[in-house]
């Protein structure tokens, strides 16, 4: 379909999202705003393959999900490299509070496989389905219900069940990052 | 003959589902310190709050002058009338 401005309009309301998902998934807002970046340009050029009525935002997640993929080929090496390191500091540095823990979750976050990463980003904090999910990754609903799963196991394990009893002191802490605006 | 096929398929699928449902309540207890429902809640917590955090941003000037400068033909030849400084008073804020 054309370019009406009220697809225009809803383009733009996607952006906050589709920088959310982009940072969620490349660890780097610089680099998570360029991936925005190339996805409007590459939804833009292609607007007249949008189906009218259909799911703009998942659209949208699809070209940026695979410009991820095929820039992230291209940089794997660099871009472990920068994990390595930046899991190391994050070691060094024990207990700093509530920054600590949530760039902890970051980290581990990081550490999961791509697959794993996307789907649980994609179901549990973009909101979509787990069948508009599939769609934008191209698989089963299957595959993304125990994507998510493995995800879940797999960050409880890096964050809670070692220091399982460090559950206790730090709910309010955890309630004030719930809630913290920006 | 159909009906009886489908029958047949469809008692095949429901045992199959019981033998899975069995098998999964077996395997639950094995996972030592397994993924219970406050571990479950903090992840999905945690992780929208660091989602939410970028959402709440908005979106940057970039994108909006983006999407305005690629709006169309029309944009276009506005842009071109108007000179590429123009294009910027077109936003108000």
């Amino acid at each position: 379909m054309p370019l009406t401005d009220s697809l225009r309009d809803d383009i733009l309301a996607a952006v906050p999202s589709l920088r959310a998902f982009a940072i969620s998934l490349s660890g780097n807002s610089d680099r998570a705003d360029d991936l925005v970046q190339e996805t409007l340009l590459r939804a833009l050029a292609n607007i007249d393959s949008f189906q009218p009525g259909s799911n703009l935002p998942a659209w949208l997640f699809t070209i940026l999900r695979n410009l991820f993929r095929s820039d992230y080929r291209k940089r794997r090496r660099e871009v472990e490299d920068a994990e390595g390191n930046y899991a190391k500091t994050l070691k060094t540095h024990p207990s700093q509070g509530a920054h600590l823990e949530f760039e902890e979750f970051r980290a581990a976050l990081e550490k999961l496989p791509q697959d794993q990463r996307e789907a649980l980003i994609l179901v549990g904090a973009s909101g979509f389905s787990y069948e508009d999910a599939a769609a934008i990754c191209g698989c089963a609903v299957g595959t993304i219900k125990s994507r998510v799963n493995r995800a879940r196991s797999k960050l409880a394990a890096l964050l809670y069940v070692e220091g399982a009893e460090d559950f206790g002191p730090d709910e309010t802490v955890r309630a004030v990052i719930g809630g913290s605006g920006g | 003959m159909k009906l009886q096929g489908l029958n047949s398929r469809g008692n095949v699928e429901k045992v199959m589902k019981d033998v899975k449902s069995q098998a999964s309540k077996n395997a639950a207890p094995r996972k030592p310190g397994g993924l219970n429902a406050e571990i479950q809640s903090r992840i999905g917590h945690q992780l929208r709050a660091m989602y939410d955090d970028v959402v709440r941003q908005g979106v940057p000037d970039r994108f909006t002058d983006l999407i305005r400068k690629l709006d169309g033909p029309a944009a276009q030849s506005h842009v071109e009338n108007g000179g590429g400084s123009t294009d910027q008073n077109d936003g108000r804020e």
